[in-house]
């Protein structure tokens, strides 16, 4: 604890999960509302336009919460982590200035017109500024991600006159493999958080009796869309992810799964506790050779373990990233079989009273969030030690210059301010619910 | 290529300060232009829908300098950690109170974030400008490049030297004056009724104020160091700029004599870019000064991007600045005329 780097790490690890507790919501929303508000144009019937204006309102707050806590992240490049600042602005300055220029702009413009300018734009342009908005927020995710995946997978890149890294090949890097991959699994995971939020309100909504057309679209849409980007989230795209992490990161691999030695059909552990000191894992339920398969595509294939891999090269914090892993892949096992039970329901057309089912789908919508935080604390727990994976350790790409007592001071400050933040953010949300969807007021003025 | 960047860089921060600059004053001048509900409403709408994108400037323009300069950005923010935290936690508090004030009609939750938007709209300008005076006095630079500072030490301007300082402060306080005076002349243009009249009457004294500042700060700089006023005659763009700015200071002037007051709210954005520009283009290539010896300073030269990376940079700067141009055009003409509180449940 005395030492600053653990510190910035925490800082780092704290204040994005939060941030990204927002984003995912965005952006997932962004598409449903494109969707809603699309289908309102096709078909002229009010009960789309309404389930979409009450989602906008939800979008606003969402957003503004997004926003001021992306604007930290942006500074803790330079203010935390200002070695690795200066040995990789020269790369990643590029798609992190572009996302400045070509998303934040997009989305600041267009996020008053969605939210405020129904009446005045008129049913067509709003649904413009929707799609503005879905574009925006899904650029943003994409030059992140992007940046995110030039740490796990340096590619572009060369070692300049002054030691620091350059870039060599913009295209290699902007289409990182790791990018396209992280990308589009994460983009999915996002679209499977709205889709639980919405199905979770729309359970809710009918469950009390309450505004039941919303409720069922609500409903419905979300269980559509649930189970169709659950079963993308697991299938290709997660299962991409692993068969990059296996080829690439292997000692992220081995740790993700608990497995120390090494060889053929290796199995997937279903459960167990990996126990570091005795290297091996303790009341292991496993499945042999599906390890094997899912990293390579073979039964037969070996998979190193970690005790042929220099402790060096250890992901440090092994049974918190082996957690992360389980929890978010057993999630997403839960999430196909729960939204496939609502699909049936819905097909069967006894979905609307069925109020078990209901109950699981209201109480779902946390279960999303844990598995994106789970996610993402996989992919940056297993790219450790290193901060650039190879080429740079994390503890060389702290700042030098800033102590501990300073970090401890903005950690302690930021876990203040994101509580305070995050109970603001319930209160609004929860008196939206409480209003429910309402029809538009004042009469609609469409122009052009 | 380098001195390239070091512009580019440099019109985008001055473009954020004159941006986000008038939404700083907006709220400086918040409970003294706006005393009911409706009025405080009416300055929220006019600056509502702009906030946001005017602060994308900052994120854009640091993501410029990432790009160009990464080691004057790993250095600069660093050294000021704990000043830009709370810049950062201003910058948050103001959003925040902007977006969630309207959304319950309580006085009491009103009251609060009114307050919550006033305070950190004072406190961003006294920050920037002693961060901008921080640049001009310079920081203790060791030889890898990086450096540490306290918020404060003795308030002298030799080392051992904190981020605030008489120098510092006082640049901090220039930079409050003339942001609240930016901030009455964008009310003064954008709002009518009370709002507008007490705008127009404080615009006055706060315009006569940063003159007499400004005069102040000059022959402050010249004390602290003296490389600025003397390079300025060597410097064409330098001189250029200035006088930008002398005629943007006149213009603000007679703009107010005039009653037209979106001229005298452009005059004001001259002023403003036109005095950052000069410095810029006065410390060029120095962008971190450093107190221990000129030889550890870091220059454009000596921190800057490789040139392939600078020259992938420009062509989608080229592409992208002018349809952030764009977007801002757009938005001020979706919000033309003058700003009117919303319907209670609608608007900022
Ligand atoms: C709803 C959320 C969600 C769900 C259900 C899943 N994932 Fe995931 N996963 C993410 C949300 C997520 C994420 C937050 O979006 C991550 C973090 C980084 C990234 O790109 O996506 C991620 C990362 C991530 C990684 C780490 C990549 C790395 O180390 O860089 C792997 C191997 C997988 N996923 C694989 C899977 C598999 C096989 C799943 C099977 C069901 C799965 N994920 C479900
Ligand atoms: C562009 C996107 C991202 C970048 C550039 C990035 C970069 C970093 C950096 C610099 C650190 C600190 C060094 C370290 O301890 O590894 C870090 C740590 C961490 N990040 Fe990311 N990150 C990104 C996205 C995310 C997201 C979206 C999440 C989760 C929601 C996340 C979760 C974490 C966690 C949990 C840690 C702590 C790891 C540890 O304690 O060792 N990251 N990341
Ligand atoms: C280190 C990592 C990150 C940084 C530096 C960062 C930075 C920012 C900033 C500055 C904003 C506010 C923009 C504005 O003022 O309009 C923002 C919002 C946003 N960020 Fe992040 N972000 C990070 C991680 C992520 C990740 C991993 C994603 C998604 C994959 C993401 C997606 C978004 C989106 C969609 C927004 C729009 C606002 C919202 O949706 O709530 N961010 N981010």
């Amino acid at each position: 604890m005395g030492d600053p780097l653990f510190w910035h790490r925490l800082q780092f690890a704290f204040t994005i999960i939060f941030h990204y507790l927002f984003p995912q919501l965005t952006m997932g929303l962004a598409l449903l509302i494109v969707w809603l508000k699309w289908r309102g144009l096709k078909t002229g019937e009010a009960r789309y336009d309404d389930a979409a204006r009450f989602w906008i309102r939800i979008f606003g707050i969402n957003f503004a919460v997004g926003v001021v806590t992306g604007v930290p992240m942006e500074f803790q490049f330079g203010t935390n982590w200002a070695r690795f600042s200066d040995y990789s602005g020269g790369v990643i300055g590029q798609t992190l200035g572009m996302e400045g220029m070509f998303a934040f702009f997009l989305e600041s413009s267009f996020l008053g017109l969605l939210i405020w300018g129904e009446k005045r734009l008129g049913p067509k342009r709003h649904f413009y500024a929707a799609l503005a908005l879905w574009f925006g927020s899904w650029l943003s995710g994409y030059f992140i991600t992007a940046t995110n995946a030039f740490m796990q997978n340096p590619v572009g890149y060369t070692v300049g006159a002054k030691g620091t890294i350059q870039l060599a090949s913009f295209w290699g890097f902007v289409l990182n493999p790791w990018a396209l991959a992280q990308y589009a699994h994460n983009m999915m995971a996002a679209v499977v958080t709205a889709s639980f939020v919405m199905a979770a309100l729309g359970a809710y909504w009918t469950l009390k009796g309450l505004h039941e057309a919303t409720a069922r679209l609500n409903l419905r849409t979300g269980i559509v869309a649930g189970f169709a980007f659950s079963i993308l989230v697991a299938f290709p795209t997660g299962d991409q992810q692993g068969k990059l992490v296996a080829r690439h990161q292997p000692a992220a691999l081995a740790a993700m799964e608990g497995r120390f030695e090494s060889g053929p059909r290796a199995e997937l552990n279903l459960i167990g506790q990996p126990n570091v000191a005795a290297r091996r894992l303790d009341n292991p339920v496993r499945i042999p050779g599906v390890l094997s398969f899912i990293a390579y595509g073979s039964f037969s294939k070996n998979v190193t373990g970690l005790n042929d891999i220099p402790m060096d090269q250890w992901p440090t914090a092994i049974e918190l990233l082996y957690y992360a892993f389980h929890i978010m892949v057993g999630l997403g096992t839960l999430f196909i079989a729960l939204m496939a039970a609502g699909l049936l329901l819905l097909w069967k057309g006894r979905l609307f009273t069925a109020r078990p089912m209901l109950w699981a789908l209201m109480l779902a919508f946390p279960f999303p969030y844990i598995a994106t935080s789970a996610g993402w604390m996989t992919a940056e727990l297993g790219r450790q030690p290193w901060l650039i994976y190879g080429l740079m350790r994390t503890a060389d790409g702290s700042s030098a210059t800033v102590h501990t007592g300073s970090a401890a001071f903005t950690l302690i400050g930021f876990t203040g301010i994101y509580f305070v933040l995050g109970l603001l953010f319930l209160f609004l949300v929860g008196r939206e619910i409480a209003h429910g969807p309402a029809p538009m007021k004042g009469k609609e003025v469409a122009h052009g | 290529m380098v001195e390239l960047w070091f512009w580019l860089v440099s019109v985008m921060v001055a473009i954020y300060v004159v941006m986000d600059g008038f939404d700083f004053g907006a709220g400086i001048l918040h409970f003294f232009v706006a005393k009911t509900n409706e009025e405080r409403r009416q300055v929220l709408a006019a600056i509502g829908p702009l906030w946001d994108g005017n602060e994308v400037w900052l994120l854009a323009g640091g993501g410029s300098l990432f790009l160009a300069f990464p080691k004057v950005l790993a250095s600069g923010f660093s050294g000021f950690y704990l000043a830009m935290w709370l810049v950062v936690w201003c910058l948050m508090a103001r959003g925040i109170s902007i977006e969630f004030r309207s959304h319950v009609q309580d006085s009491l939750w009103r009251a609060f974030w009114d307050a919550a938007f006033a305070g950190a709209s004072m406190a961003l300008p006294i920050l920037l400008g002693a961060a901008l005076g921080n640049v001009l006095r310079g920081v203790p630079l060791d030889a890898n490049g990086f450096f540490e500072l306290p918020l404060f030490t003795n308030f002298g301007t030799s080392n051992p030297v904190g981020i605030l300082d008489w120098y510092t402060v006082l640049v901090g306080v220039f930079a409050f004056v003339a942001i609240a005076a930016h901030g009455s002349l964008f009310l003064a243009w954008k709002t009518d009724g009370p709002v507008q009249a007490r705008s127009v009457a404080l615009a006055t004294k706060l315009w006569s104020a940063v003159a007499v500042l400004w005069v102040l700060v000059g022959f402050a700089t010249d004390k602290v160091n003296p490389e600025v006023w003397s390079a300025l005659p060597h410097r064409p763009l330098g001189l250029l700029f200035t006088a930008v700015a002398i005629g943007g200071l006149a213009l603000a002037f007679y703009g107010q004599v005039q009653k037209r007051y979106l001229r005298a709210f452009l005059g004001s954005g001259a002023f403003i870019l036109g005095l950052l520009a000069a410095s810029a283009a006065c410390v060029y290539p120095v962008m971190l000064r450093s107190t221990l010896t000129h030889s550890l300073d870091l220059t454009a030269l000596n921190s800057s991007t490789e040139a392939h990376g600078l020259a992938t940079g420009l062509k989608w700067w080229v592409l992208g600045f002018p349809i952030a141009i764009g977007y801002v055009a757009l938005l001020f003409h979706l919000h033309r005329g003058k700003a009117k509180a919303a319907e209670e449940g609608e608007g900022y």
